[in-house]
């Protein structure tokens, strides 16, 4: 991007303009997630700067809302912290529930969708593979589907499709169904409604590292006598894995951040850390939700992180050098 | 491994006569040992993805089946009032309403008052005629003891209304359960007396601006996010990669942020007494009066989702101009193009498949979202989603949040297409 000697005063002008046009736009990028961590910390009902914030008064800054989040919903909040607090807070604290719940949800879906998602990455990846590009359309359909479409349809679905009660398969499913059988208001529901957002993510990353793929590699494991097993799991996983593990974080960030499915489908019970915020900011928005979305932030960079080192890490092992 | 029955183990070719044919160890002819080795091996890939086909079949398809259906079935009327649905499916539309029909109408709203159905009929009704619901409820009310002929004048007596021919079109139009009429209402029209299509009262006629904001309001977005994209993404692929990459951070941050948080910061910002009107007033643009509503409006919802939807645009452009070789563009101006010629003639047509791909997928997305326009839109910034979740979860006429999510779903469907025969979805990338 360096000027050359010979630009013009003129090429030097819009040369910097450009360059503050950039930051601009950076800026306009970054500080709106920047923003809400300082005023988490605010001591005041307020979501603007006050005086003494930007004072840097000590004064100004506390960490009570974060403290809220763990006693919202108890039963004595007040009482000394001790292990019964904290029992009543591990039962009772709405955001803490709400943080459980995500997690149950989260890690079952992000589970379903990485083993079902590189099974089909696999298969759609082999130059044989019938219909392929019909069948990939179809599989990513559910990220480019508009979400209310999908909530729609599985609200229909989940209070339809039910197993008739007193039923070998009612008494082998009651666990996991709702009372009267269906997939509504059930865990199992959200979670493979989640699943079903997520494969795309899965799909997209692990036929994107599988492009990359040597194939002549599992020729010399089979040459070597491995059978189909062993060729899979000692010589292809340990290579895709990076794509894998990118498309698991990736499925499961989709499930920690969905609101709409889970506000058509999900009963009380189900109440997820999204649909808390959503309740939240609906209803009255508190500093509390900023101090969730700080903490979601700090997750999202960790998040980050971990996915651009394994990127770095799979073009490290395939040995394909950065552009 | 090699056995001598393994087809593959060896290739003979018999030399003897002109028309010799390859054959494998065992005997068979080559052509077909390939074509046997080629359909196992086609099974085998298909064998793979099945699992995962079956499941989006189930979780996906069939739901979306269902909501399809749904949106042109509703017999809520046809199942509980079955000798007026005769009636009508026996005559012209526009015919006056005879002794029979009359009879016919009370005996079935007396069955469905006895069987406390009067509700759901009164209900499918409305949808086609806003406030008659009462006029079923009140008059069922009335005949659950029993109607005494003639039925013309005794139902006219209980409310004129069953007189109307309005009322009777609505009838006719719900008489079937299988019914078009969702569509049509989409669409800002209904049936009239005579059976005719036509548009729906001035006050009712919202779909169609729904649908057009909505297009409006995506185009607008992709068109802000292509304006603030390119730049960026022209920088990030123009630095040495050492220093874009750490810039690119910037970008796949936000990319990586729940999307509530980053609605949630624009409300903070964006509010009366939020930090971007404190801004203004600290700089002297504005003053305490003047603070500027920015939220719960259409401002707020281009902002913010402009904001979101950013990232999806700078990927693919990132992608594409990485690749575009610098020479060109330092030939054209060697050969006397000025920057701007240069910049136009040569570098940006070469930018068009990662702008299209970039603005395909930021309409796309735009077209169907849903929770920023719910949080930060207001009234004047709902777009067609919030419409079809408010007739999920508010009045619950779900016929019609599932006509409405079938022509959005369309829409949707044909730019996926578009954008899979430009763009390919293989080229898809994540970050």
């Amino acid at each position: 991007m360096a000027l050359p000697k010979y630009a013009t005063p003129l090429e030097r002008v819009w040369h910097w303009t450009y360059l503050v046009i950039c930051a601009l736009i950076f800026f306009f990028l970054i500080a709106p997630i920047v923003v809400i961590i300082p005023l988490s910390f605010n001591a005041d009902r307020f979501f603007t700067f006050t005086d003494e914030m930007l004072a840097f008064d000590p004064a100004g800054y506390s960490m009570r809302w974060y403290d809220s989040l763990m006693t919202f919903g108890m039963a004595q909040p007040e009482g000394p912290r001790g292990a019964s607090w904290f029992a009543d807070m591990w039962a009772n604290a709405k955001w803490v529930n709400a943080a459980k719940n995500s997690i149950i949800i989260g890690v079952c879906s992000t589970v379903l969708a990485t083993v079902l998602g590189t099974l089909a990455a696999l298969g759609l990846s082999r130059p044989e593979m019938p219909f392929r590009r019909l069948i990939m359309a179809l599989l990513i359909s559910p990220m480019i589907v508009p979400l209310i479409i999908t909530a729609t349809g599985l609200f229909f679905f989940y209070s339809s499709a039910c197993v008739p009660q007193g039923s070998w398969a009612h008494t082998l499913l009651s666990p996991v169904l709702s009372k009267s059988g269906c997939l509504a208001n059930t865990y199992l529901g959200v979670i493979l409604a989640h699943a079903t957002l997520g494969i795309p993510f899965v799909i997209i990353t692990v036929t994107a590292t599988l492009v990359g793929f040597d194939q002549s590699l599992n020729r010399a494991a089979a040459s070597l006598g491995a059978n189909p097993r062993t060729t899979f799991f000692r010589v292809t996983m340990p290579l895709i894995l990076p794509g894998v593990i990118s498309g698991a974080l990736f499925a499961f960030v989709t499930s920690f951040d969905e609101v709409v499915a889970v506000l058509f489908i999900a009963g009380p019970d189900q109440m997820t850390i999204p649909r808390q915020m959503w309740i939240g900011i609906r209803e009255q928005l508190s500093p509390a939700i900023l101090a969730v979305a700080t903490l979601l932030v700090v997750f999202s960079i960790a998040l980050l992180v971990t996915v651009e080192l394994l990127r770095r890490r799979s073009e490290r092992i395939r040995g394909v050098t950065p552009a | 491994m090699a056995s001598p029955l393994d087809p593959h183990a060896a290739i003979v070719t018999e030399a003897g006569g002109l028309d010799a044919t390859l054959t494998t160890a065992d005997g068979t002819p080559l052509k077909r040992a390939l074509a046997r080795a080629s359909r196992k091996s086609r099974w085998r890939a298909f064998l793979l993805v099945l699992p995962l086909l079956a499941f989006i079949v189930i979780t996906f398809v069939v739901p979306i089946g269902q909501m399809l259906h749904r949106s042109v079935y509703n017999d809520g009327f046809a199942a509980n009032m079955p000798q007026i649905s005769g009636w009508f499916a026996e005559t012209e539309p526009g015919t006056v309403p005879d002794d029979a029909a009359f009879a016919a109408l009370s005996a079935d709203l007396q069955a469905a008052a006895e069987a406390r159905t009067i509700g759901i009929v009164g209900t499918r009704i409305n949808y086609e005629m806003p406030g008659t619901r009462s006029l079923f409820t009140s008059t069922g009310r009335k005949v659950r003891g029993g109607v005494e002929p003639p039925y013309r004048e005794a139902l006219l007596e209980i409310d004129g209304k069953w007189g109307e021919p309005e009322l009777w079109a609505s009838m006719r139009n719900s008489s079937t359960a299988y019914t078009g009429s969702f569509y049509l209402a989409s669409l800002d029209r209904t049936r009239d007396t005579n059976g005719d299509i036509v548009q729906v009262n001035e006050n009712r006629r919202v779909y169609i601006m729904l649908f057009m904001r909505t297009l409006w309001l995506s185009a607008l977005v992709t068109v802000m996010t292509f304006l603030l994209g390119f730049p960026i993404a022209h920088l990030l692929a123009t630095l040495p990669l050492r220093r874009s990459n750490l810039l690119m951070i910037l970008v796949l941050l936000p990319f990586w942020t729940s999307l509530l948080v980053r609605t949630t910061s624009w409300m903070v910002l964006l509010q009366q007494q939020g930090v971007v009107n404190d801004l203004l007033i600290w700089m002297g643009a504005i003053d305490e009066s003047g603070r500027l509503k920015m939220m719960y409006n259409q401002i707020g919802s281009i902002i913010a989702m402009t904001h979101i939807l950013l990232p999806f645009m700078i990927l693919p452009l990132y992608s594409v101009m990485r690749t575009i070789n610098p020479s060109y563009v330092r030939a054209a101006k060697s050969l006397g193009a000025t920057s701007w010629t240069a910049f136009r003639r040569i570098y940006f047509p070469q930018t068009l498949p990662g702008l299209g791909a970039g603005a395909l997928l930021v309409f796309i997305l735009a077209v169907g979202y849903y929770i920023t326009p719910a949080l930060v839109g207001g009234a004047s910034g709902q777009l067609i989603s919030n419409m079809i979740a408010e007739h999920m979860t508010g009045t619950l006429n779900w016929s019609m949040a599932a006509a409405l999510a079938a022509i959005l779903l369309a829409g949707v469907l044909i730019l996926y297409w578009i954008y899979d025969r430009l763009v390919g979805i293989d080229n898809l990338k994540l970050g």
